[in-house]
């Protein structure tokens, strides 16, 4: 079992866990929770490097580095593993996040040493889910990922934190009740009759046994289900409030990971195992992920709190991923998954630098601040490049994510999904206004409040953790074939045949 | 007679033996010995249960002419009981030698061994007179038990309440068994199974005799409608009691009302059963959850909470197969640990300052960081959060109960579900006033007992180790897959 190096994904955490239970000391902690995440990023590197060579030497199965150990066996329940490239992608979002978050929180108080432990227990969750081939493991960890945030936020967290913490809570939960309805009838159908039944989603897959008159019942099931923690209207209603209650480095990994769960979820689960479902019942949730988007963009033009405007900007964004899985076709899948790297990085960075601003001023109501570029040039200009590649910039990863998803959505030929592109494509418009909005007046014009002028610019891990993602966020920008070609493999015309899509 | 029959009943023998033991212990023991009873118990308790789990039994074995019945289904359900019984004695060591119990301490180890000799009983019974013998041994000395605080006003109540619903239902118990006699000419499960297989249709008076039965294991069972006493008891009783009336007497009652369903009644499952336990499952988990909600005492709240995963454990039935057996067993397996968990953290906290409402767990985490971890984890598997083991048991409960396959059952599961997510609200509230509530803890730090902390240690490894190591499930689907 410990052959496989992708168990190390969990066993990395989980060790880190123990350690930073025998802690003592910020310090101790620090070090952990560097080393590990570390550890995690040189992992993560370590597999890209090894899946591409094993592509490049032309082995064509759909996932690599595959193992799958019985645990219940007699309700055929394994633990099963293995990646292809839109989960090492995902691996490795999740590593930089959760390094950049560990220095995003370097003073975090009070009780540094829970912090971590909850934080890194989330990061469990993460892991495990992105590297799950079973869908008894996958919902496990997905779940193991969800709870720790009611206390992240409630304890650590600020604002109308008891609410917003409960709110998250019982929402994602709730979407997971579905899920697990959604999971658990999967598994009935998951393979013909008298076979045995598998949980395991390339079996399932190449079974296809699931007939169309359970896919309308579980497709919708499972989409919602993993759709929830995507922010899908109407049920995107935590993220706001979640996000501006938790602390920096829960904002962080919630929006710039967690949230990719729910498009990995949708694409892997929902669209990947009931492919006929997903073509016919695919424009009821791209109505309700075309609303989600331009409703994003529009409710963050009217707030004043940093975060939210973040916050709604994010549902935005991870409506547009939603949106571009289900054009169902190679170019916008390819585009929802480099949205999901380019929002992740970008939204990470938004949420550290608005962490930072918040504990120097002390206020994320822009109507109270000014002039920041004169007091903090540094924080200021990296607000303007994570600003720059949420708007779309050339260079930056917007551009290249939302561009991609848009020619690919524009490919459909019909009207509905003609108007459907447009409409969404307007976003990008309603994006520009808001930040320009917030740059102008935060960064830009005179100092708000005199007091402000005593502030200090970044310190050392607050530059590390921010310059680390801006290089990712210019990286995708400037080589999005890199990532285009590792993606390419999960969305080969081949497998899309076997999907019975274009 | 053939008294070597006797033989094969030998958990029930090594209960009366630990009974007797600590009965004569109890009465002959000089004043200054008297203080170790408890521990003299325990001890006992937990040879007993030793050597239960390392003898050999028979696949099956029956005696007195079918009456009575043991298998290694019915041998792992009382192990998994004694496991519990012996966390609860575990953990009422302190409260049974504190001052006002002292002087009555043998009686609350003596009438405990007696109802676990009543439910074990109910458990093996293969004909409804010894079943009733059975529930009547497992009932009345429970009574005593809840009125045990004498000087309490609240416990006297208690008893009342509990012992009319008691004698209340199971008269409505027996008023439905004198049906069936009626019906089928036999009390042997065997027998009125196939008269009821062999009359084909549902007659109006079978149907009333299964209502009547089932509610009066209901009672027992706490199932809405008949969950009134339930809180007011749980309140009312020493907490060593509720916690023993909560897993114990749960988890007995539910696996008898499972043998009493499907081999009794399997018959008649579609046309008769099948649709009251779908609307008594619905309406004991919605009802106990809404309930719940409201509550501030924590023995109130548990109450509540243990009405609707009752209504859980009644989803293993609906299965009807050995899968659900198996759904049903984990489940409390893994319901004695958390409850047992949460129960220990409670007693705890009363012992040493006399608070059980919610308001004085604020803050708690301050002040005693190890008990609130505990809670917290206890309360995270009563509500089924991964990788605590109650996640485990509601995924295979849920997993089980599908497997009939019908779109009924589906939005059943769903209901259910969606339950979990009212119940998680609950139960977060209790981590949120120790965790996150800023007030200033009322409770001071203490050291909880030596007992109560090697109580909690072995029920929090349980929450811990249950699910995420399968051997425990495999083990149960193993041996009900057998029969």
């Amino acid at each position: 079992m410990f052959s496989n190096i992708l168990i190390y994904f969990v066993v990395i955490p989980v060790v880190m866990l123990g350690a930073l239970a025998l802690c003592r000391g910020m310090k101790a902690i620090r070090t952990v929770a560097v080393t590990g995440s570390l550890a995690l990023l040189g992992l993560s590197i370590w597999v890209l490097c090894d899946y591409l060579e094993m592509r490049a030497a032309g082995i064509d199965s759909p996932m690599l580095f595959t193992g799958s150990w019985s645990w219940f066996a007699p309700l055929n329940i394994n633990l099963a593993v293995g990646v292809d490239g839109i989960s090492i992608a995902m691996l490795i979002l999740s590593s930089v996040i959760l390094l950049t978050g560990s220095f995003a929180s370097w003073k975090i108080n009070p009780l540094p040493k829970e912090f971590f432990l909850w934080l890194v227990l989330l990061s469990t969750g993460v892991f495990g889910f992105f590297i799950s081939i079973d869908l008894f493991t996958m919902f496990m960890f997905y779940e193991v990922a969800l709870i720790p945030m009611y206390l992240l936020i409630g304890v650590w967290g600020s604002g109308n934190k008891n609410y917003s913490a409960m709110k998250l809570t019982l929402m994602l939960m709730g979407g997971s009740a579905f899920l697990m309805l959604g999971l658990i009838g999967i598994y009935y159908h998951s393979a013909p009759e008298g076979a045995p039944l598998t949980w395991n989603i390339l079996e399932i897959a190449q079974n296809s046994s699931i007939d169309k008159g359970w896919q309308y019942f579980l497709f919708p099931m499972t989409f919602v289900g993993f759709g929830v923690l995507g922010a899908m209207f109407p049920f995107h209603t935590w993220s706001p409030d979640g996000h501006a209650s938790a602390p920096t480095a829960v904002s962080m990994l919630h929006a710039g990971v967690l949230m990719k769960l729910g498009g990995y979820g949708c694409f892997r689960v929902a669209i990947y195992l009931m492919p006929e479902a997903a073509t016919e019942l695919a424009w009821i949730f791209l109505i309700l992920t075309g609303i989600s988007v331009v409703y994003g963009a529009f409710s963050a033009c009217v707030q004043t709190d940093l975060k939210y405007i973040n916050a709604y900007s994010s549902v935005s964004h991870c409506g547009l991923v939603l949106f571009a899985i289900l054009m169902l076709n190679t170019t916008a899948m390819t585009g929802a998954i480099m949205q999901m790297l380019s929002h992740g990085l970008m939204t990470a960075l938004f949420f550290a630098l608005i962490g930072m601003i918040y504990g120097r001023t002390h206020t994320r109501d822009i109507t109270k601040m000014g002039g920041l570029m004169q007091i903090m040039p540094y924080l200021a200009v990296c607000y303007v490049i994570a600003g720059m590649a949420s708007l779309g910039l050339p260079g930056l990863s917007g551009f290249v994510a939302e561009m991609t998803i848009f020619v690919g959505s524009f490919e459909h030929a019909d009207m509905f999904h003609r108007v459907f592109t447009i409409v969404a494509c307007c976003s990008i418009v309603i994006t520009a206004v808001y930040i320009l909005r917030v740059v102008g007046k935060l960064l830009f014009g005179p100092v708000y409040d005199d007091h402000h002028r005593t502030l200090t610019d970044a310190e050392w891990w607050e530059r590390t953790s921010t310059i680390a993602l801006i290089v990712c966020v210019a990286g995708i920008g400037c080589f999005p074939n890199f990532f285009v070609d590792l993606i390419k493999f999960t969305f080969s015309p081949e497998i899309f045949a076997v999907l019975g899509m274009k | 007679m053939d008294y070597s029959q006797f033989l094969a009943m030998k958990q029930e023998i090594g209960v009366l033996i630990v009974f007797l033991l600590v009965f004569l212990y109890d009465t002959f023991m000089p004043r200054k010995g008297q203080a170790v009873l408890p521990l003299v118990a325990t001890v006992l308790f937990g040879c007993f249960t030793a050597l239960c789990f390392v003898t050999p039994w028979p696949d099956t074995i029956d005696a007195f002419a079918g009456m009575y019945t043991s298998s290694t289904v019915i041998v792992a359900i009382k192990n998994i009981l004694n496991v519990g019984v012996l966390i609860v004695l575990i953990q009422s060591m302190k409260w049974a030698n504190s001052e006002t119990t002292a002087i009555r301490r043998g009686e609350f180890y003596e009438l405990l061994l007696v109802t676990l000799f009543g439910m074990y009983l109910m458990i093996s019974a293969r004909h409804f007179l010894l079943f009733v013998i059975g529930l009547e041994t497992a009932s009345l000395p429970l009574a005593a038990m809840v009125a045990f605080d004498k000087h309490r006003y609240e416990s006297h109540e208690a008893a009342i309440k509990y012992i009319l619903t008691a004698i209340f239902s199971s008269a409505i118990f027996m008023m439905g068994l004198s049906f069936v006699y009626g019906l089928t000419g036999s009390l042997y499960f065997t027998n009125i199974a196939a008269a009821i297989a062999a009359g084909g249709t549902v007659s109006g008076l079978l149907a009333l005799a299964l209502a009547f039965v089932i509610s009066g294991i209901g009672f027992k069972l706490s199932l809405v409608p008949f969950h009134l006493w339930t809180a007011d008891v749980y309140q009312g009783a020493p907490t060593s009691v509720t916690s023993y009336l909560s897993v114990i007497s749960k988890g007995a009652a539910a696996f008898a009302f499972m043998v009493i369903l499907t081999q009794v009644f399997g018959a008649v499952y579609a046309q008769a059963w099948e649709w009251m336990l779908y609307a008594l499952i619905i309406l004991t988990i919605t009802v106990g959850n809404l309930f719940a909600i409201r509550q501030k005492n924590m023995k109130r709240f548990l109450a509540f909470s243990s009405v609707s995963q009752a209504g859980y454990i009644m989803l293993g039935i609906m299965a009807d197969d050995a899968m659900g057996t198996a759904a049903l067993m984990f489940y409390i397996l893994v319901y004695v640990f958390s409850n047992l968990a949460a129960f220990g953290v409670i007693q705890a906290i009363e012992n040493a300052s006399g608070k059980v409402y919610m308001d004085s767990y604020k803050g708690l985490y301050k002040t005693n960081p190890r008990l609130s971890v505990a809670m917290m984890l206890a309360m995270f598997s009563l509500a089924g959060i991964p990788p605590f083991a109650g996640f485990f048991s509601k995924f295979f409960i849920f997993t089980s109960a599908i497997s009939q396959g019908s779109i009924a059952i589906y939005v059943l599961v769903l209901i259910a579900l969606i339950n979990t997510i009212v119940s998680l609200y609950y139960y977060l509230l209790v981590v949120k006033a120790m965790f996150i509530s800023d007030d200033e803890c009322v409770i001071p730090t203490f050291r909880s007992a030596g007992s109560e902390r090697l109580g909690l240690w072995i029920t929090v490894a349980g929450i811990l180790g249950l699910g995420l190591i399968s051997c425990f499930y495999n083990y149960l689907l193993d041996i009900t897959s057998v029969i």
